[in-house]
């Protein structure tokens, strides 16, 4: 198949459509509106099921609804529509249906702006609704990425009864690149034996998250968390670049962790052993493959480099668990870090000689 | 204490039980309702409705493939009650986890459960687009006035001047407004084929339910749009009246503010009637 | 070989296409290329800007601050930009629209008059055309065949009907860089 040059929204809804969903619920917003767009289009060619809701708390529930009835169903937002949506996604999380969310995240806190952030790390990967529950959260930092890896958010969020979400930035979805599509994805006729189809020769179904004894409740946290577990351990994903020998190490994901290549390019041409560790998944964390770069002791710092205030930074730190000193450089409001941002932050790592265990936040804001 | 004493004649004539064998079914529990005991309070009229539902289902020969959507409030169990699929919505959000379940499966009967709080309160934007957009869903709306699961508070339908947990002086519609008309709102909308009010005071106004609950879902089954009916419910709990008083409370202080009858019935519908 | 390329005008010049058109056309060619926009407001009239980064490699960063080339198509533009263009990178200005001189000397420096030379091609419309000409023909960015086939296989169907027009801006475009900027100046 050639290559074809998509914008990343646009890319990521044929993608989702080349991956079998059949159900799309969603709400006009910036900088994510062309996927709902294209999809109000293609859905409809397609005889699938596609609707413009009132809210984005009418979306997800729409979501939740398809959800239950055991279809591969989705939506997508950005930032302030994730919060109205984290309701319906903790019901989503604690009934146990597969869905597929895409957060093009934008500039916060409030309505703040329509430019790239990466301020919904937190939100996303700690958890994105009440109560104890993570979604699977994968980050993209290419539309080629994006793509590939909505192919196999249904059978994630399907195997594991999960939410899956696809985190990109505004720069993701309003770029553009050429993309090479996948074929369409074949999907078994069967729907699961949990979906909500009628109590046709077998006693009723019920999903609910509702669970008055606390006994019992406990027991479902239990079910979840082992869930859970078993998703930390077999679905990390993650990416390295000249991470091998490096002595200084970038931390980065999404649109920082392309950015930071050039950065690490530049560095490398310039004598210094700059590296990139780039998780993919940002729940669940690469955290063994992150320890095991550090304890290999060739890595001497970390910086790490987010569009927002220091978010994945704790995790890198808590990782780190103070072996090598953890920087951070990043930007905010929508501003995104350059290449020529990260360089002179490098530089001032490789001239130090480091060996300060210091968390310089403050070097970001500088 | 007292004893009562049976004579030694009275037991003798005592007549002698019926054998199961002879009996006669007269009266039997819906295929639509399940066995478990619910948890109403004692002169909650739920359980009518419940059993209605239950009724109309059996007798459009649907339940198979029925999906109830349960709201958050005191029927937060109702799909425990259904003897068909169920789930379980957030507050007020039932009518779009229905239209996600429609859209889905357009050949399913999908109904809603809702009450006062759920629908007319935090779910009004959900029910109002669902109206709007003529989803083919069945929305059955008990109106009892108050939040009854959380203990009694005022709800947007709360006649003026009743006293509840949450307003304590009596509801001032001064600062607390007066009491919303959902159902008149929803019936001038072209998305809705069917809309009525009917009430649970008087054993012929629960008739008249049984053909309201009907209609509601004959409209969804000949694809016509949405169908609702409120239905005026009590809550003896919180109101903090017998069973009887509140058929009476329904009478003499919700009917004259939520007058009984059809407000809207598609063409299409008239026939069956 | 990595270039960077800003392409910067009001809304409704074009600008943005302009980018797209030579994204599309290296694309085509099989290279690695990325295509960014200024979005929001500023698609709705205001000034409009985007970002093409082309390579060899895969495309890290899609953003730059110091871009290689710019091609400003207004004041504002030129404004914003000219302090920004790499040292010895290429600066190409709209004349019709630019009557200020150009302070930067470490920088080469193609003035265009596009607005007068698209309207001779029918539309003031194909400025974004004339500057894309004018660009390839100073660079060795891509061939101006494979833009050529770029607008033939890309240009949107409800303009097709000006695709010869868009051709012919193009040429006109080139040939004018080709007189008017030495080949000693081309930026590689």
């Amino acid at each position: 198949m050639t290559k074809e040059l998509w914008k990343g929204n646009e890319a990521l809804a044929e993608a989702a459509i080349r991956a079998g969903v059949e159900a799309f619920f969603g709400y006009p917003i910036t900088p994510q509106t062309e996927l709902l767009e294209y999809m109000s289009r293609r859905m409809v060619e397609l005889g699938l099921a596609f609707l413009q809701a009132e809210s984005e708390i009418g979306a997800i529930n729409m979501v939740y609804g398809a959800a239950c009835a055991g279809v591969r169903v989705m939506t997508s937002s950005s930032s302030p529509g994730i919060s109205l949506m984290q309701e319906g996604l903790s019901y989503i999380a604690a009934s146990e249906v597969p869905v597929v969310l895409v957060n093009i995240m934008r500039g916060g806190p409030g309505l703040g702006n329509i430019q790239p952030s990466q301020g919904d790390y937190f939100l996303m990967t700690k958890t994105v609704g009440h109560g104890d529950f993570h979604a699977i959260v994968l980050a993209p930092s290419t539309i080629q990425e994006a793509v590939d890896l909505m192919q196999i958010a249904f059978d994630l969020a399907f195997k594991y009864r999960t939410i899956v979400t696809l985190l990109g930035d505004g720069s993701l979805g309003q770029m553009m690149e050429p993309v090479e599509m996948p074929p369409f994805k074949e999907w078994p006729e069967k729907r699961p034996d949990w979906a909500l189809r009628g109590a046709k020769d077998r006693p009723p179904r019920i999903i609910t998250s509702l669970y008055l004894g606390a006994d019992k409740l406990e027991a479902v946290n239990l079910r979840l968390q082992e869930k859970l577990q078993r998703i930390a351990a077999n679905e990390v994903r993650y990416e390295t670049f000249m991470a091998d020998d490096a002595e200084h190490l970038i931390v980065a994901f999404g649109t920082v962790g392309r950015i930071a290549k050039s950065a690490v390019r530049q560095a490398r041409a310039n004598g210094m052993k700059a590296g990139l560790f780039r998780p993919i998944t940002l729940w669940p964390y690469p955290e063994k493959e992150l320890d095991a770069l550090i304890a290999q002791g060739r890595v001497k710092d970390i910086l790490v480099v987010e569009m927002n205030a220091g978010q994945m930074l704790e995790d890198v730190k808590r990782i780190a668990a103070q072996r090598v000193p953890v920087h951070f450089t990043g930007r905010m409001g929508g501003v995104i870090p350059l290449p020529d941002d990260i360089l002179p932050v490098l530089e001032a790592l490789d001239a130090s000689g480091n060996g300060q265990n210091g968390h310089k936040r403050e070097m970001a804001f500088a | 204490m007292t004893v009562t004493q049976v004579s030694t004649t009275q037991a003798k004539s005592m007549p002698s039980l019926p054998r199961l064998e002879e009996m006669q079914v007269v009266y039997k529990k819906p295929e639509s309702l399940t066995d478990a005991h619910t948890h109403y309070c004692p002169g909650c009229t739920h359980g009518i409705i419940h059993r209605l539902i239950a009724e109309v289902i059996d007798e459009l020969g649907v339940r198979e493939r029925t999906i109830g959507v349960a709201p958050v409030g005191c029927a937060v169990f109702a799909y425990e009650y259904f003897n068909v699929d169920g789930c379980e919505a957030a507050h007020g959000r039932a009518p779009a986890m229905a239209t996600g379940l429609k859209r889905v499966m357009p050949n399913h009967i999908i109904f809603t459960y809702q009450g006062d709080g759920d629908l007319a309160s935090i779910g009004g934007n959900e029910i109002l687009h669902a109206a709007g957009r003529g989803e083919n869903l069945t929305v059955i709306f008990v109106n009892n006035a108050v939040y009854g699961m959380t203990g009694g508070q005022m709800a947007p339908t709360t006649p003026p001047g009743m006293v509840t947990t949450s307003s304590p002086f009596g509801r001032d519609i001064q600062s607390q407004g007066y009491p919303m008309h959902i159902t008149e709102m929803l019936a001038i909308m072209p998305g809705v084929a069917y809309a009525a009010r009917r009430s649970m005071h008087s054993v012929a106004e629960i008739r008249k339910t049984k053909k309201a609950i009907r209609l509601a879902f004959e409209a969804q089954l000949k694809n016509l749009g949405l169908g609702i009916v409120e239905i005026l419910s009590s809550c003896p709990t919180n109101w903090h009246l017998g069973p009887v008083e509140s058929l009476d409370f329904i009478r003499d202080r919700m009917i004259p503010i939520f007058p009984l009858g059809e407000l809207k019935v598609h063409e299409a519908l008239k026939q069956s009637k | 070989m990595e270039h960077s390329i800003i392409f910067a005008g009001f809304g409704g010049q074009g600008a943005l296409f302009a980018g797209q058109l030579l994204t599309y056309a290296a694309a085509d060619a099989g290279l690695h290329v990325t295509w960014i926009p200024s979005y929001g407001p500023e698609m709705r009239g205001g000034t409009a800007h985007c970002t093409v980064v082309v390579g060899d490699e895969p495309i890290g960063s899609p953003l730059v601050r110091n871009p290689d080339m710019v091609v400003a198509m207004n004041l504002p533009s030129t404004d914003k930009y000219e302090p920004l263009v790499k040292s010895g990178g290429l600066l190409v200005v709209n004349g019709s629209l630019v009557k200020r001189p150009i302070r930067r000397t470490d920088i080469e420096t193609l003035v265009v008059p596009a607005n007068d030379m698209a309207q001779e091609h029918g539309s003031q419309r194909l400025a974004n055309v004339v500057m894309l000409g004018a660009l390839l023909e100073a660079t060795d960015l891509l061939p101006l065949e494979q833009v050529e086939q770029a607008l033939r296989d890309h240009l949107p169907k409800r303009h097709y009907h000006l695709l010869d027009a868009n051709i012919a801006a193009l040429r006109a475009g080139a040939e004018f860089a080709r007189i008017f900027m030495p080949a000693s100046a081309a930026v590689t």
